[in-house]
């Protein structure tokens, strides 16, 4: 009898680059209904446009470089990409802005670099850093998240301020939106007022909850919860994500202990704007992450050091894009440099001799 | 019972496997019927084929040597029954490179005739040296599958001092039950086996490992030593992740030492022995037998009837299927070894080999799905065994960068296929890796080629100056000698005639001018002596 042959191993496990997709987008379903929940139908209408424009860019980038379509469209990477960069977007920034930002993640940031697995940035944080420096004003369209003195836009009313920048008759756009909880403080810290007194002003005090920004503390919470769930099942390293919170701990608590009123606190840092987001759904894309175990540790502790510099010092609210992007640049190095020693050897061997022949010629 | 009392260590990563072994296991051991045709392979083992010993025509018993090992890593084949021998020529091999090779066939008879066997009943009045000859001349090697020639193995040389011999019995592959079984029906055999190779490498005690996976056999023999009492030989269980039967982790497991990199486990002072290696040892010694059979595992969802059969070296690898009931309606692929480092065949024609411990047929030959991009997840890392980073191997490999892919330790890489089995992208990463050393192989032969070359050249560059020095020296002398004959010549001839006085300048200039005149004179002949030694040379090498 004659049969086929094939290279061993003959047996595999039943996983797949599209199953960890999905298990990802999946998880950050809970924390996405709370941020609509909060701030409105902006959400979901930003997080459909992006997946749209992604999935049409993604196709056409497959037609152009004449690639399979069905199994790169269907791999759930376009969609985790959109949703991600969705998320990080104001509720009510205006569609081409969405369109933009997303446009670029997929086409430049993704496949100009040679698609799925291939990107050194990752796409998301390329596309919001890139909408970010490009129109600032756009990008401060935050909706204030459920409070008495504002009302939640409608469906309709929502969709005809995100397409067709009309506000509804009673509202001007100061109404509608507010600086974030992390915005404020930052502008409120420069105007010399004491974190105190912040928390307690009479018009910026409701915006903060218990713990974090009002609403956003919720966010994170379940942004945490579902991330630890894929920490737990080995969907994502729990060394990145811990790694960030980590360094930011440690950092805001050592400020806020040297001067408690000027530097907030380390509660606050962890549970406003889109730390957890960012942790645990961002910054452990694996395709742009570090792949060795010292590595990510690192790679995290990197983050979170950036997160609280740009926060603390930098001329943005939030930092987790800029520190992304500037891990990612470092992952190849930190690869290099936290090699695991391999089974027997000693550990002080390391890849070094080819260089070291190149120095000697 | 002191079966957990003993501090086990981890090695890194690996993998809790399906283990499918009890399909097989249900029956015991079945004889393989005598077959009418035995093909024996001359080369089964690592190292160089032995010399025959025998031509066609001749009548052989069974246990009758065939070849003699040619070589000190070499081991030599028995007639696995008595018969004719009908056929010696380059025949198919179960072997990776399906290439065929020098095998003797041997019509049966059907008696089955044994030589004179000569059993050794009190081997400790032998010298180790004296029982490793034997084992040497019983042609037995590494049946786990290594093949590699136990009497040198065993030779561990003096200067190192083994404190643990380890007998694996771990089995770590999937639906592989060979050594399962031989563990509960054999446990005698394979205890004393472990003592004769702890006598000869004199071993303080020897560890039997096997997986936790396999009560009946640890039951099985720690039933003999309590029996006998054995106070240095112990069964250890040892947690069920694969590979923990490979030799590496195996030692690292029982011992938490790690074999060097560029090391033996003898380094360390350690010995891993195959539990069949056991047996078949005891045979050698104690009986005389020569290794002429083994115990396959013929199992799969393709098989109707799985089971274990203690098989002749030689016997096809058909016939025992067939006696396993034949193939299911939907086989498709046919696998030597386990699903994770097994390699397929093409075909069933093919005869059982001392290392063939497991045919496995499985029903889908389709592969998976065409392979994604690799995401860098990083699963790879955490079940490799090696500790190696597999997408960084794989990176490189892909892309020929044959350097950097030994930087990450590609020849760490034990191709246990645990990278492979938990990609999420269904990378080949196994496939790249044996690229990848074959590729790095074949230029180290090359650049082997090339220096011996390069070595070559210079030694004819030498020897042509040499020679051309030499022809110079032996014109100058002669030179020399006419000159000296000219003067005296010229000096009879004075003294002859009128005694004009010799002009010792003039004489000098003379022989300065006939010098230089030989000189030029001999610089052509050595042209085209040169030349035509470098066309002989041409000649030579395109007739090569």
């Amino acid at each position: 009898m004659q049969f086929k042959t094939a290279s061993s191993p003959h047996i595999a496990q039943q996983s797949s680059v599209q199953s960890v997709m999905y298990k990802v987008l999946l998880a950050m379903i809970p924390g996405t209904i709370a941020m609509v929940m909060f701030f409105g139908w902006g959400v979901l209408v930003n997080i459909i446009l992006a997946s749209v424009v992604a999935l049409s860019c993604e196709a056409l980038m497959l037609l152009l470089r004449k690639r399979p379509l069905k199994p790169y469209l269907l791999d759930g990477s376009a969609l985790l990409t959109a949703a991600l960069l969705a998320l990080a977007l104001p509720q009510l920034a205006p569609w081409w802005l969405t369109l933009i930002g997303t446009a670029f993640a997929i086409i430049v940031a993704k496949h100009l670099y040679g698609g799925l697995g291939f990107n050194p940035f990752n796409p998301a944080m390329v596309g919001y850093v890139v909408v970010i420096i490009s129109f600032p004003r756009e990008m401060t369209q935050w909706v204030p998240p459920l409070l008495d003195d504002y009302t939640l836009l409608t469906f309709n009313e929502t969709l005809r301020v995100i397409f067709w920048d009309e506000l509804p008759l009673t509202y001007g756009w100061d109404a509608i939106t507010m600086a974030t909880p992390l915005d404020t403080v930052k502008t409120q810290l420069g105007l010399e007022l004491s974190i105190n007194e912040i928390e307690n002003h009479k018009e910026y005090g409701s915006m903060f909850g218990s713990i974090g920004g009002f609403g956003w503390e919720w966010v994170n919470g379940l942004f945490l919860a579902t991330g630890l769930y894929l920490c737990v099942k080995g969907i994502i390293d729990w060394r990145i994500p811990a790694g960030i919170i980590a360094a930011i701990l440690v950092l805001s608590n050592l400020f806020a202990l040297y001067d408690y009123a000027s530097f907030t606190p380390p509660t606050f840092h962890l549970f406003s704007g889109g730390i957890m987001l960012g942790a645990f759904f961002i910054a452990t894309d694996p395709v742009t992450a570090a792949t060795t175990t010292k590595g990510r540790w690192l790679y995290g502790a990197g983050i979170g050091i950036f997160i609280y510099i740009i926060r603390t010092w930098g001329s943005y609210p939030d930092g987790i894009a800029f520190a992304v992007l500037l891990m990612n640049m470092a992952a190849p190095l930190l690869d290099y440099y936290t090699m695991p020693r391999a089974f027997g050897h000693r550990w002080n061997e390391f890849p070094h001799h080819h260089l070291g022949d190149k120095d000697e010629e | 019972m002191s079966l957990n009392s003993r501090h086990l260590w981890h090695f890194h990563g690996g993998l809790k496997l399906p283990s499918n072994k009890a399909i097989s296991t249900s029956k015991p051991i079945t004889k393989a019927l005598l077959p009418k045709r035995l093909v024996i392979p001359v080369r089964q083992h690592i190292g160089e084929a032995g010399k025959l010993q025998v031509e066609v025509g001749d009548y052989v018993l069974k246990g009758q040597v065939l070849t003699r090992a040619s070589s000190y890593v070499s081991a030599p084949i028995h007639a696995p029954s008595s018969g004719k021998v009908v056929e010696i020529d380059e025949l198919p091999a179960p072997h990776p490179s399906a290439l065929n090779t020098l095998s003797v066939v041997i019509e049966t008879d059907g008696e089955d005739k044994w030589i004179d066997l000569t059993p050794l009943n009190h081997p400790n009045t032998k010298s180790p040296t004296e029982l490793r000859q034997l084992i040497r001349q019983a042609g037995i090697v590494g049946l786990g599958g290594a093949t590699f020639p136990t009497a040198v193995k065993v030779n561990v040389g003096p200067q190192a001092e083994i404190e643990t011999l380890i007998i694996n019995g771990a089995e770590c592959e999937p639906s592989i039950s060979c050594d399962d079984m031989l563990m509960r029906s054999y446990a005698r055999e394979v205890v004393s086996g472990c003592g004769l190779i702890q006598y000869i490498v004199s071993a303080k005690h020897c560890l039997i490992a096997v997986e936790d996976n396999k009560p009946e056999a640890i039951a099985a023999l720690h039933a003999i030593i309590t029996e006998k009492a054995l106070h240095t030989i112990e069964v250890v269980a040892i947690p069920t992740i694969y590979p923990t039967g490979g030799e590496k982790q195996l030692i690292k497991v029982l011992t938490h030492k790690e074999v060097p990199s560029d090391g033996f486990p003898s380094d360390i002072g350690v010995l891993v022995q195959n539990v069949g290696t056991a047996v078949a040892v005891h045979k050698a010694i104690r009986l005389g037998e020569p290794l002429i059979s083994r115990i396959v595992t013929i199992t799969g969802e393709g098989v109707l009837q799985p089971q274990n059969m203690e098989a002749l070296i030689g016997t096809s690898m058909s016939e025992l299927i067939e006696q396993s009931g034949g193939y299911h309606k939907d086989a498709a692929k046919l696998i030597m070894g386990g699903p994770m480092m097994g390699f397929t065949l093409q075909t069933d024609h093919l005869p059982i080999t001392k290392g063939c411990n497991c045919l496995l047929v499985e029903n889908t030959a389709e592969q998976t799905a065409e392979a994604m991009p690799c995401i860098r997840c990083g699963a790879c890392a955490t079940a490799c065994p090696a500790q190696l980073l597999p997408q960084q191997l794989y990176w490189h490999a892909s892309s020929k960068n044959f350097d950097q892919v030994q930087d990450y330790h590609l020849f760490d890489c034990i191709e246990c296929g645990c990278c492979n089995y938990v990609c999420p992208s269904q990378i080949p990463l196994v496939q790249y890796y044996r690229f990848a050393k074959t590729e790095i192989w074949n230029m180290e032969r090359d650049r082997i080629k090339s220096d011996h070359a390069r070595i070559r050249h210079d030694f004819r560059q030498e020897r042509l100056d040499r020679e051309k020095k030499e022809r110079d020296e032996k014109l100058r002398k002669k030179k020399e000698l006419l000159a000296k004959k000219k003067l005296a010549d010229a000096a009879a001839k004075e003294s002859d005639g009128k005694t004009t006085e010799i002009d010792p300048k003039k004489a000098a200039i003379e022989a300065a001018m006939q010098r230089v005149k030989e000189k030029k004179a001999a610089q052509q002949t050595e042209k085209t002596d040169a030349t035509s030694a470098t066309e002989s040379s041409d000649e030579q090498n395109t007739q090569k």
